[in-house]
């Protein structure tokens, strides 16, 4: 791969259609840092949480209540995996729809709306941004503090979760990035958080007091976002914390909920990242971890927790680690990762220094196609060298399932894997086949070799620009560029 | 002319010349005795073996599990000890039929609680987390084709990318059931001219082809109903162009909250799933082992949410027409808070690789040392035996 078609294609998201292809590779992703658009008008009215999730989790306490008077046990039960998922539209959901109280199925039908419709903002974004490679960014973070629309409110928090607390912060620090990712009701909800109760706290004293324990579910703490910011957002799995680490610090984060969950909530204290604390749960006393005490305190424990977590050495190896694997290959060069480490160590976590680091590193302008692209990716790139308009949201929603990568819907908490080997895989690429010819019917057809020339700069195969010329028509060439080699891997 | 000819007929076509040309000799070992088939059904997110299998023979449980153990009062029992969780109906079945074995109180050697490392040591067949790039279902590949001196054996993985365990070496195909509108047969061709020079996508492209034609037209759209999913699993595993390894992931075992209901209901889809796929697996059943594994156990502890928390030991499934069922392989550690591995989890006392390579090896008549050592190099318990009716 040239330099050019580099920047285009393994940096970014390929060149858009009507685009001219750049000069000097370098300065074409430098200036992009600066064209980079944290808050573009599509999504500045998005970040907000919606303040929708207590009034559904509300509902779904009653129809619980409701359905455990019937006499049903599992149905009685919270998750409701089975109609609450958000999935594929399919038959056995709306089955499971119908069977559901107006009022909730109405809940959930609103759910799945602003969930659509958040994707489609991300999609739309990508698609149409000046500034591809810190989309990529973005989407790399994203994927980082991985959440999923798996669990019940989380639908009306997702989409916030990546515009208000990951996209401003991509060029700006980790340390602010991690809090506000990790204390937002997307992962509050994600990760249990939200129902965590300190056992010395007064809540927790008094749900211990209670006569009858039959009235309601005992309620405790609950280690899983404790224990997976440690694992996966900062140390890594080889970080050096212990399990009594984990204990403490998910003490140090009881009171940390969503706004207008459960009992306690109307003493909870709005917190900027859209989250609630309720003094109430916060289990009392000084914690330590990883050798640090902590002092006794409210909200700001937890945050001084994730401060020094921020800028832990190993946070600094893992971040750079998996930097490295996203931009330069699966088994990327020991010396990249180095220098990435080495620049987030001294800045304490700048990712805008991070992010000039990547692009002046030698590792990663290697000539080769490092990686086969994910099928998100793929299909960003597809869409903007196709030139295809007005995608309608149910349909982005649709495709993007189908090739099998929808974002906010990663199957664990670790988000997409980030390895060629894992989308290489046969099925996957007869998807992006089935779709091309689709792709390629809503899009403009002309001049498709002079297209594919530009969108990968002295790149182009032999054998690709023949099949390309010798296709019975524009449309044709079209789709098959869509899935040609060069489109497959960066 | 091409486009005159729809998906099916010109897939089926390029199968039987793909047949025709390499002349798998895998065919003609098909015939006889038939050749034995094994699927591995992978439950992603720690599936609590303690819900699966009660240990309600064990007079710590009651303080540990308390409410939740209303379930299994008039569960069907295996053995005087241990009650299956009642979801498990069909396998249940199995069970009485004496086709569905279970171990429990197992663990990969691994002893942390990260699902992500977990995972990766049970499908690698590594002793380190990352340091083994390939799968062990993968090498089992290999290793049959050099025992049967043939081609390597069809292999599928029943999702849109190949999970770990199936990566590697020995070629791999895999299917999951589309919502897309087929391609035209020209422009198929025309892809095929496409990756004629590019081996990696030519690979894939090939197999795609071949596994989307033995799917035929599924009429289904994804994966997510169990039953439909067992059904086409068997379709995929059928007859002579069947796969011979394949491998499904099922999901939402990580019950961190109100385990209760939704245990059950991911135990209801894993039932259903292997109800369908040994209802059309047919005859072929008895040339059948399903083995059902999970990363590690859970606490047995209900936590403060009415859940559990990543653990260690936990349980296994060995379900065929051939398998010893109807009984429980365990070391059975106990409960009491001194018998927990760090107070906390059930113990292990069998080393799950130690069940895995036994089962196949058994099953595929392989020999079992070597098979312990290809798939799971660097174990000191030995492989288990037994598990195949002779």
């Amino acid at each position: 791969m040239s330099p050019a078609s580099i920047a285009l294609n393994r940096f970014g998201y390929g060149l858009a259609h009507g685009k001219q292809p750049p000069e000097d590779a370098r300065r074409y992703l430098l200036r992009q840092l600066d064209a980079f658009d944290p808050a573009p008008r599509a999504i500045a009215s998005r970040t907000k949480t919606r303040g929708k999730t207590g009034e559904m989790l509300r509902l779904l306490r009653d129809l619980r209540e409701k359905v455990r008077e019937a006499g049903d046990p599992v149905m009685a039960e919270p998750g409701m995996a089975g109609a609450m998922a958000e999935g594929a539209p399919e038959n056995p959901r709306a089955a499971a729809l119908a069977g559901l109280p107006p009022e909730y199925r109405e809940k959930l039908m609103e759910a799945r709306r602003v969930v659509v419709d958040d994707l489609a903002v991300r999609v739309n974004v990508a698609i149409a941004s000046p500034a591809p490679f810190t989309e990529r960014l973005v989407h790399f973070w994203s994927n980082h503090f991985s959440v999923s629309v798996g669990k019940p409110g989380t639908q009306f928090e997702v989409g916030p979760h990546e515009f208000g607390a990951i996209r401003p912060h991509v060029l700006g620090r980790f340390s602010d990035m991690l809090k506000a990712a990790v204390l937002h009701p997307a992962m509050l909800l994600y990760l249990d958080q939200f129902q965590s109760i300190g056992p010395g706290s007064p809540a927790g004293q008094r749900r211990g007091r209670r006569d009858n324990p039959q009235a309601q579910a005992p309620r405790g703490i609950n280690e899983n976002l404790a224990r997976e910011i440690l694992e996966l957002h900062t140390l890594g799995v080889n970080g050096g914390y212990t399990q009594a680490d984990i204990t403490e610090f998910a003490r140090a984060l009881t009171g940390w909920t969503v706004p207008g969950v459960g009992r306690v909530g109307r003493f909870a204290a709005d917190q900027p990242s859209g989250a609630a604390f309720v003094a109430l749960a916060h289990e009392p006393g000084a914690r330590t971890i990883l050798g640090r005490r902590y002092a006794a305190g409210g909200p700001e424990q937890a945050i001084a927790v994730l401060g020094d977590l921020a800028a832990h050495p190993a946070t600094a190896r893992h971040i750079a680690t998996k930097l490295a694997r996203h931009f330069a290959g699966d088994t990327p060069p020991a010396s990249l990762v180095a220098r990435l480490e080495a620049d987030f160590l001294k800045t304490g976590g700048d990712l805008a220094s991070l992010t000039r680091t990547l692009i002046a590193a030698p590792e990663v302008w290697a000539p080769g196609p490092v990686k086969f692209r994910s099928p998100f990716e793929w299909f960003i790139a597809a869409a903007r060298v196709s030139g295809i308009e007005g995608l309608e949201p149910p349909r982005i929603a649709r495709v993007l399932n189908e090739l099998g990568q929808s974002p906010w819907r990663a199957p664990s908490p670790a988000g997409y894997d980030d390895l060629a080997a894992s989308w290489a895989a046969p099925d996957v690429l007869l998807r992006r086949v089935e779709l091309a010819e689709r792709l390629a019917l809503g899009s403009p057809t002309e001049d498709i070799v002079e297209r594919a020339e530009a969108a990968f700069p002295d790149a182009l195969s032999a054998s690709t620009r023949t099949m390309l010329t010798r296709a019975e028509s524009g449309r044709q060439a079209l789709a098959l560029l869509l899935v040609a080699p060069e489109m497959m891997r960066r | 002319m091409l486009t005159l000819l729809n998906r099916r007929t010109l897939l089926a076509g390029s199968l039987a010349l793909g047949a025709g040309t390499l002349a798998f000799p895998r065919i003609a070992l098909a015939q006889g005795s038939g050749s034995r088939n094994l699927l591995f059904v992978l439950l992603r997110g720690a599936a609590d073996g303690m819900a699966m299998l009660a240990p309600v023979g064990d007079p710590g449980l009651e303080a540990l599990r308390g409410a939740s153990l209303a379930d299994y009062e008039n569960a069907q029992r295996i053995g005087s000890f241990f009650a299956l969780h009642p979801a498990f109906i069909e396998v249940g079945k199995a069970a009485q039929a004496g086709e569905a074995l279970f171990v429990h109180a197992a663990a990969t050697t691994y002893r942390e609680r990260s699902h992500f490392d977990g995972q990766n040591l049970l499908e690698t067949g590594g002793t380190a987390p990352y340091a083994t790039k390939d799968g062990w279902l993968n090498r089992l590949a290999a290793l049959l084709a050099e025992a049967e001196r043939g081609a390597a054996p069809r292999a599928l993985a029943v999702a849109s990318a190949v999970p770990l365990a199936l990566r590697g070496a020995a070629p791999v195909s895999s299917y999951a059931p589309s919502a897309l509108p087929d391609a035209s047969a020209d422009f198929m061709t025309r892809v095929a001219a496409l990756y004629d020079g590019d081996a990696e996508l030519a690979g894939l492209w090939s197999r795609a082809l071949e596994t989307r034609a033995m799917a035929g037209d599924d009429s289904l759209r994804s994966l997510r109903d169990g039953s439909a999913n067992g059904t086409l699993i068997a379709s995929l595993m059928k007859g002579p162009q069947g796969a011979r390894i394949a491998m499904i992931e099922v999901d939402g075992w990580d019950t961190h909250a109100n385990q209760r209901g939704a245990f059950a209901r991911s135990a209801r889809g894993l039932d259903a799933l292997l109800a369908a796929y040994k209802a059309g697996m047919g005859e072929e059943w008895a040339n059948t082992m399903v083995l059902v594994a999970t990363e590690f156990g859970r606490t047995a502890r209900l936590n403060g949410t009415n859940g559990t928390d990543h653990g260690t030991a936990g349980a296994a499934m060995v379900l065929g027409g051939r398998v010893r069922g109807g009984r429980v392989l365990a070391d059975w550690p106990g409960l009491a808070e001194r018998q927990l591995y760090e107070g906390r989890d059930l113990a292990p006392t069998i080393a799950l690789e130690s069940v895995l390579a036994g089962a196949v090896a058994e099953h595929l008549r392989l020999d079992p040392a070597v098979t312990l050592a290809r798939l799971f190099p660097e174990r000191a318990a030995k492989p288990l035996s037994g598990i195949v009716r002779v």
